[in-house]
């Protein structure tokens, strides 16, 4: 049986290619394979958040999901979104908030809340809270999230 | 496909959204020798009208079902139940057929589709073959599917001009798993399936035969008998299951 398959996607605007295991999840792809270590493994089943990707532009847990099943998809990462300037409002509002505080949760937080704040319209707290309760921080208790993602909100006016 | 699923037997797991399967992987609480992924099928993605009916594909995600004008309009139910499944980042990738196909007690869409009376799609090796969600539920975790089968697609009944529907759950915390949940539908008649209580949704018939919601509430005594989780008691269930009622009932009553 076939263990291992060929891939290949685009990775933060670069076309990637590898031989992969069938076994080997997305995240682990991009940690161990690319040296993308932004996203994290939190809990490895889908309930913490922390390995949240973008995988043909919708937010994704990288832990369910094979590295296979992103053959031929456009993969974004923190580190991409980060560098190309879409995430800036938000990490300056994270950071002048305290929305933050060991960070391992962070790299997901944006990316959630940037796919709430792409979508428009004027989300109330509790939208912005069920739109985050798959993203577990615990450090801050979420207000300062739900504030920095709040003033993000209102400054697009 | 049908020729993979063949050979490989119950060693072969098929893959659709994965927002389960992978999860009870990387737990070890299942191990397939071979994972078939269903996910480039594009014929199974696809909502399209039928006589009578709407036929959503098996692979149609949570996202899509939750913003599909379409659904919104013949199967409100399915929209009204679609965020509440998991969070955000799941409902972009998990499907309807996987909801359905895992038959987890506490999800949403095995509920829908048998308030709804929905048949689904089951394809083999050697032809179609149409189940009534009201048979295709045997049991926790348990379908009708067979070796070798697939689910494909699914039908609901086009919602008719006077129809209303009410979805409601409790959780503890927003996109969890529904402690107890209500999926209920108002026709001719009116269905009541509840989840959450049982190994598979159940159908509160005689709660749904009464006039009043006060009548109604003390039926349900004689159609649930919800088992105690780890931290609910069964009259915690039974009482959370009345207090779904009672908002069902009353958004079914006064929506237009």
């Amino acid at each position: 049986m076939e263990r291992d398959f060929d891939i290949a996607l685009t990775v933060n605007g670069v076309r990637v290619a590898r031989r992969v295991e069938a076994r080997q999840h997305l995240v682990d792809f991009l940690r161990e394979e690319l040296g993308l270590t932004g996203a994290h493994a939190g809990c490895e089943h889908g309930v913490c958040g922390a390995c949240t990707l973008r995988v043909d532009g919708e937010i994704v847990r990288g832990c369910l999901m094979l590295a296979v099943q992103a053959h031929g998809r456009r993969v974004d990462t923190i580190e991409g979104l980060s560098d190309s300037g879409e995430l800036a409002a938000l990490q300056k509002a994270f950071h002048e908030h305290n929305a933050l505080q060991c960070g391992f949760c962070t790299p997901g937080m944006l990316l959630a809340a940037q796919e709430l704040l792409r979508r428009g319209g004027k989300p109330s707290r509790e939208e912005i809270r069920a739109h985050l309760s798959g993203n577990y921080c615990r450090c801050t208790g979420y207000q300062a999230i739900v504030d920095a993602i709040e003033q993000v909100l209102h400054g697009q006016g | 496909m049908f020729e993979l699923l063949e050979r490989h037997g119950e060693a072969a797991c098929i893959l659709a959204g994965g927002q389960s399967l992978i999860a009870s992987l990387n737990m070890r609480l299942s191990a397939p020798a071979l994972l078939v992924d269903i996910g480039g099928l594009e014929a199974l993605a696809r909502i399209e009208s039928g006589e009578g009916v709407l036929r959503v594909g098996a692979l149609v995600t949570h996202a899509r079902l939750e913003r599909s004008p379409e659904i919104a309009r013949h199967v409100p139910l399915l929209a009204q139940a679609a965020p509440h499944v998991a969070h955000a980042a799941i409902r972009n990738r998990g499907t309807l057929g996987g909801s359905l196909a895992l038959a987890d007690p506490a999800a949403e869409y095995p509920a829908c589709a048998l308030a709804l009376e929905a048949v689904l799609l089951v394809a083999g090796r050697k032809g179609e073959r149409r189940v009534r969600a009201a048979d295709f539920f045997k049991g926790l975790f348990e379908t009708d599917l067979r070796p070798g089968e697939v689910l494909t697609a699914v039908e609901f009944p086009l919602a008719a001009k006077g129809d209303r529907s009410a979805f409601a759950e409790l959780a503890r915390r927003e996109g969890d798993y529904a402690i107890v949940g209500l999926a209920a539908h108002r026709s001719q008649a009116l269905r009541l399936a509840f989840f959450g209580v049982g190994a598979t949704p159940v159908l509160a018939e005689r709660a749904a035969a009464q006039r009043s919601l006060r009548e109604a509430s003390e039926a349900l005594a004689q159609d649930l008998e919800p088992a105690a989780d780890l931290v609910h008691a069964a009259a915690t269930k039974l009482h959370m299951a009345r207090v779904l009622l009672e908002r069902a009932w009353n958004a079914i009553s006064t929506s237009h």
